[in-house]
């Protein structure tokens, strides 16, 4: 697989240096070819792709752009008919009917102009919008194809800014930009042709005045596109500033940064600010010269055509004509500036765009998907065999797993520890494909992940992650988002069943019980809870496989307690992985497996490896932490201490009444939260 | 989407509020146009200006054919050459006066998005944490992007076509009274339809407009909640149900959109059909009258050109109008934003808080979430400085509520939180920050390098600070390993360090702070026992002489205490050493047996 897109640089809202937003390095994206290209094709190039997304659209444009030409055109024609009446009914000893007849005519036009009017805008701005909101469907659909590992990668705003402004200035761009650029440039090239009509002469002359101005055009061209783009790098960059203080705002509150991370934004404002007055100023060179060129022409046409009809090479008449035609033709050739930097500046959004669709997904399915045999009655076996896994960095790559062995067992549960860092996570998300290994495979029953379609792989495999992701929905849509066709009763069942092993009795108290919206947009949750509600998630899904990370790590003991029992009966003939940081986590397990230095140093029992792995008990037990302040390596090559755990003998023989009675007592003792939801753990069953 | 958020409902609830809101944001516009008003006057000034030369050409060649022709013609080239010169001075002097303008207009114009920017990023830092867990981020996220970019385009050649369009509408209107008052009357009177039309764009689309910004909101919404958890949208193949969902929303936005553009293309087809009806009434008045000998042919023409030019300009009026109206809805929505109020208020009068020595005392407190139930009935605490405390319960119990209110995340209802003698709400919240940090168990990571992430704990801190700052809690090793140490980008959301990691770079910050009162939520969650063992061992240096408050589920954390408080239902129920807590046997030593159970727990057991 070619490399993929490299992000673009982010600044931060944190007080750093040196962050400089040096927007445009290094972006090269790949092309859909793979040549390689440098993403700086002309505007012409680029913005023909887009007849891709808006060929829906192509022919009621090119229609409305001949009625707007229409409209245009007809517009000229009404001094026209005007000189006609004047010249005709008026003049000569004509009749009031003549008169009124005239100016019906002038009104039948200008009903006309107006239905031509009319029809631009109700032929181009309805699919206009259609053509917006399909690449933003797709540009969606794109993302959410795209693997984990390019999100990781890419700024939230930016992709944002990407999905929103840009495309806005693109669908601008079709239905207005695009028909005047058009209709500006026929009208001005139907008049010149008028011109040369009336006097080859000072036809020349105005053309001879032209080329300084194509040839600024075209230098204007290089710089505002230079300009343009950087300008919507930095309001995605913005974007991405917002979008961190916002999320970020726990952290910035509790360290009091608010105005840290507020000179940050400004600063960054004000870059783009900057860089907007640079596109301002280019923007004006390029006005100068088309606002006074034409008429500096014009000044010269005078000086020419004066003493051209003094000495009777010209008509008075078509002297006048000249200038009556140049006086309509400078109007466009006036706005030519501004369509054409509005035609960069979506050259500069389509670019944007086409950066993350042109961006192959480096995770796919394959072109002839294996189906996974049926399950076996023990429960599935999952293999990772020499696995090997680095993260993707412009820096040279980092290997977090260099050849991983393990083989999870059917139907048992295996618990991964390792010290923090170790890539335990990464590890885990392996199974289900959120990231694709670097060598070596992953198998489940004997078949390639990388042989099954994703959709396949996922549902068989289900997650918990360590960090709770749930969404904008009801508690029901969030436990339920795993399981497929599942309705009614039987869904109802699933639900119970999961909220009760996760033990996470608590929603029934929320203010809607299962249907109080949680997420985003809806009531937010305790760290604990939210990791409940994802646990019940993950176990209403009855996969294959489980990979659990730190399922229980917010949890306090009790609750622990009651969900590592009930997560055991549950977890029987489901292949489970479960990362662990605790002795208490590792209880849920049938054996271990250690992971150090990017390999599994050892599988065994706890007991096993308490007794004969040092690397192991110290993970578990920090025992070899008395010299504190050493780095991990020192940490890591211990290996004289040993003994039992903290905690006295007799520890495992107390059993709280508290405990044994469960939860059973949570619901009734009536303690409430307000709107955070009052929580004791477990639930009435 | 409940009755939570008044802004998503459809329409406002009745003229007077409608009226409300867009007096308001009104205010804000001008606002943020009154810093640079003497920029906005200059520009329309110099607009001016350039229709002065630009009215100017055809003068010129009218008086080159008129007088120049006849003088060549008798011999004399000085008024050809007055004329073309003049011209030629007149035309530079247009383009420049245009150039001017651009590069004004962008001044003004950046300079008041940079103000509105500036503004709403201040605000939302201010506004409590109340505020954004109900608001969303994405909705924050919107003001800041769709609502801000609908305001850049009106700006962007706003003001300019605004001046150029009302300067030709008034100076052709001049002209053409002063040449036939008649034909200036069958203006006016054209006039009236154009004000009913514009005023029912004005109604429909402000309407039209306000739709188009909230469904705009729930696009970003939706976009920002799931790429922010496309990690579970892919883990359990919600692909499809979220492509559905975003379809329909981008759809509900499209639709507004284009109803907006086509209520715009009926103004804009009106006022071009208003104004041709115009020319043909003043044509065949004008016509009948010059037939009978009342008007010259001349002025005629003229007469009818002056009409017709009088509307010309109305189509790129309606444009600006069209764009006034989509960034008038979008500053009712950054208005509102800005008139919310922080409902933790900064002092009026600040108290400086100079050397913390953090003693802490709860005198009464009562406290409950906005105008939920109360969640803290009734607290007495007193927190001598330099105590490590550990706040021990249920979740739900009331731990976290503690340290919020200890932090000023949020203010009591009743009662006061004291540090040192000082209600927590009069302190210099500058002060109160340097003195009191509060590590989450949310351990956010910004984009930006490592090094910077910890030196949010301190700015300005030095590279020597930072990495001891590592160091104490045990994370430089691994930062030291990265491939630029502390210069290394961490990714959107420091997903390249692993949990454990996060938090330890978050403890980091804190030690940097270096806080006379140190609070400590749920901060060791994710870490390994080894991490956990170093950072306590950190702690211990740092608590040294300090006041700490530790939320844990760990009782490992918690052993390590001076004193251990067991919340309950929002009251404090045991309170004593740890040891003593364990020998009493309440609910705190039955926590206590549960975690030496679960340390001695095994696989087999």
């Amino acid at each position: 697989m070619p490399s993929a897109t490299p992000p673009p640089p982010r600044p931060s809202v944190v007080p750093s240096e040196g962050l400089a937003t040096s927007a445009g390095a290094g972006q090269a994206p790949r092309t859909s070819g793979g040549r390689g290209a440098e993403r700086d094709e002309s505007a012409t190039r680029t913005l023909l792709r887009l007849v891709e997304w808006a060929r829906p659209a192509v022919p009621r444009i090119v229609t409305g752009g001949f009625t707007a030409l229409g409209a245009s055109l007809l517009a000229l024609a009404v001094p026209q008919v005007l000189r006609w009446i004047v010249n005709g009914p008026i003049l000569t000893d004509g009749s009031s009917q003549a008169v009124v007849a005239g100016a019906l005519l002038v009104l039948a036009l200008g009903v006309l102009e107006a239905f031509f009017v009319w029809c631009r805008r109700a032929l181009v701005a309805t699919p206009g919008t259609t053509v917006e909101r399909d690449m933003r469907v797709r540009l969606f659909r794109h993302l959410l194809d795209l693997p984990v590992e390019f999100h990781d990668r890419w700024a939230g705003g930016q992709l944002l800014s990407r999905a929103m402004s840009d495309l806005g200035a693109i669908r601008r761009w079709l239905v207005f930009g695009l028909v005047m650029l058009l209709v500006s440039a026929t009208t001005a090239v139907v008049g010149v042709v008028l011109m040369f009509v009336t006097s080859w002469v000072l036809a020349l002359v105005y053309v001879a005045g032209a080329v300084p101005m194509v040839w600024l055009s075209f230098r204007f061209r290089q710089d505002y596109k230079v300009a343009a783009r950087r300008a919507r790098e930095q309001t995605g960059d913005l974007a991405t500033a917002v979008e961190e203080s916002v999320h970020g705002i726990r952290v910035l509150k509790a360290f009091g940064r608010g105005d840290d991370a507020l000179d940050d934004f400004v600063r960054q404002a004000d870059e783009l600010r900057e860089t907007e007055i640079d596109k301002a100023r280019t923007l004006s060179r390029v006005s100068f010269a088309l606002g006074a060129i034409p008429e500096a022409i014009l000044a010269v046409a005078l000086a020419v055509g004066v003493p051209l009809t003094a000495h009777g090479h010209l008509s008075v008449g078509a002297l006048v004509a000249f200038f009556a035609t140049a006086a309509v033709v400078n109007n466009p050739v006036e706005r030519l500036g501004q369509l054409l930097a509005m035609t960069l500046d979506a050259k500069a959004s389509t670019d944007r765009f086409l950066q993350v669709m042109d961006t192959a997904s480096t995770v796919t399915d394959p072109l002839e998907p294996h189906a996974l045999p049926p399950a076996p009655g023990a429960g599935s076996t999952v293999e990772l065999r020499g696995v090997r896994f680095a993260h993707r960095s412009t820096r040279g790559s980092s290997e977090v797993l260099s050849g991983v062995d393990l083989v999870l067992e059917p139907g048992t549960t295996t618990a991964l520890v390792g010290l923090t860092g170790s890539g335990k996570t990464t590890l885990l998300q392996l199974v289900p494909r959120l990231y694709d290994v670097t060598g070596g495979a992953v198998t489940i029953d004997g078949v390639d992940v990388r042989d099954l379609t994703r959709h396949d792989l996922r549902r068989a495999v289900a997650v918990a992650f360590e960090d709770p992701i749930l969404f904008s929905a009801s508690v029901r849509e969030n436990v339920l988002l795993g399981t497929d066709d599942l309705t009614g009763a039987e869904a109802d069942a699933r639900v119970e069943e999961a909220l009760e092993v996760a033990s996470a009795g608590f929603v029934r108290r929320l203010p809607q019980g299962l249907a109080t919206v949680i997420g985003e947009e809806g009531l937010s949750l305790s760290g604990g809870q939210r990791q409940r509600v994802a646990l019940a998630r993950a176990i209403a899904t009855r996969p294959r496989v489980l990979v659990l990370d730190d399922p229980l790590s917010a949890l306090d003991v009790t609750t622990e307690a009651v969900v590592t029992r009930r997560l055991r009966e549950v977890l029987r003939g489901t292949t489970s992985l479960v990362v662990a940081h605790r002795p208490s986590t590792v209880a849920l397990a049938d054996r271990v497996a250690v992971l150090e230095d990017g390999r599994i140093t050892g599988v065994g029992t706890h007991e096993d490896l308490l007794a004969n792995h040092p690397h192991y008990r110290f993970v578990l037990t920090a025992l070899a932490a008395h010299a504190p302040g050493d780095g991990v390596e020192e940490r890591g090559d211990e290996d004289g201490v040993d003994g039992p755990p903290g905690g006295p003998p007799g520890a495992r023989a107390q059993r709280a009444p508290r405990d044994a009675a469960d939860d059973a007592t949570g619901a009734r003792t009536g303690r409430h939260d307000s709107g955070r939801a009052g929580v004791t753990p477990g639930g009435a069953r | 989407m409940s009755a939570l958020q008044p802004e998503f409902r459809d329409r406002p609830a009745d003229r007077a509020e409608s009226r409300a809101i867009r007096s308001r944001s009104m205010r804000l516009l001008g606002s943020l146009l009154s810093p640079v008003a003497a920029a906005t006057w200059l520009t329309v000034a110099l607009v001016v200006l350039s229709q002065v030369a630009a009215v100017a050409g055809p003068a010129f060649v009218a008086y080159g054919v008129d007088h120049a022709l006849p003088a060549l013609q008798g011999g004399d080239s000085g008024p050809l050459v007055l004329a073309a010169g003049a011209y030629l001075v007149t035309a530079l002097a247009g383009g420049l006066l245009t150039a001017w303008t651009v590069r004004l207009a962008a001044r003004v114009s950046q300079a008041i998005l940079l103000d509105v920017r500036s503004r709403v990023f201040r605000h939302t830092q201010r506004l409590s944490l109340e505020f954004h867990e109900s608001y969303t981020s994405g909705r924050i996220i919107s003001r800041q992007t769709s609502d801000v970019d609908a305001l850049r385009e009106l700006l962007d050649g706003g003001i300019t076509t605004l001046a150029q369009g009302v300067l030709a509408m008034v100076f052709t209107a001049v002209g053409l009274v002063l040449l036939d008052w008649r034909s200036g009357l069958v203006l006016l009177i054209a006039v009236v339809p154009g004000i009913v039309l514009t005023r029912w764009f004005q109604v429909r689309s402000q309407h039209q407009y306000r739709l188009s910004r909230t469904a705009a909101a729930r696009v970003i919404i939706r976009f920002v909640e799931t790429m922010t958890g496309i990690r579970a949208v892919q883990a359990f193949r919600r692909e499809r149900q979220v492509s559905e969902v975003y379809d329909d929303l981008a759809e509900d936005y499209r639709r507004t959109n284009a109803e907006a553009i086509r209520l715009n293309g009926v103004f804009d087809t009106g006022l071009t059909l208003i104004g041709n009806v115009t020319v043909a009434t003043v044509l065949l008045i004008g016509g009948l009258r010059a037939l009978h000998g009342e008007l010259a042919v001349g002025v005629l023409i003229a007469a009818v050109l002056y009409a017709r030019r009088f509307f010309q300009p109305l189509a790129q009026i309606g444009m600006f109008y069209n764009a006034f109206q989509s960034a008038a809805a979008a500053l009712e929505k950054l208005a509102a934003l800005l008139a919310e109020e922080p409902t933790v208020p900064d002092p009026v009068r600040p108290v400086h808080l100079r050397a913390p020595r953090a003693d802490v005392r709860f005198e009464g407190v009562e406290f409950g979430y906005g105008t939920g139930p109360t969640v803290l009935p009734h607290v007495e605490l007193h927190l001598p400085a330099g105590q490590t405390v550990a706040l021990v319960g249920e979740t739900g119990a009331g731990k976290s509520t503690v340290a919020k209110l200890l932090a000023r995340f949020y203010d009591v209802r009743q009662g006061a939180v004291r540090i040192d003698g000082l209600d927590v709400r009069d302190i210099d919240p500058v002060d109160l920050r340097r003195a009191v940090v509060m590590v989450t168990q949310e351990a956010y990571l910004f984009s930006g390098s490592v090094g910077a992430n910890i030196a949010l704990g301190r700015p300005g801190a030095t590279p020597e600070e930072i990495e001891a700052a590592a160091r104490a809690v045990g994370v430089h090793d691994v930062i030291a390993a990265m491939p630029d140490g502390y210069d290394t980008e961490v990714d959107k959301r420091g997903t390249r360090l692993s949990a454990g990691q996060r938090q330890l770079v978050s403890f980091a910050r804190a030690f940097l702070a270096d806080p006379a009162l140190l609070i400590l939520d749920e901060a060791t969650s994710s870490l390994d026992v080894p991490g956990e063992a170093l950072v306590q061992h950190g702690l211990r240096t740092l608590l040294a002489g300090r006041t700490a408050v530790v939320i844990a589920h760990r009782l490992s954390t918690v052993m390590g205490a001076d004193r251990v408080l067991v919340v309950d239902g929002g009251r404090v129920v045991e309170d004593g050493t740890p040891a003593q807590l364990v020998e009493r046997g309440g609910l705190f030593a039955a926590l206590h047996a549960d975690w030496q159970r679960s340390l001695g727990a095994t696989a087999g057991a």
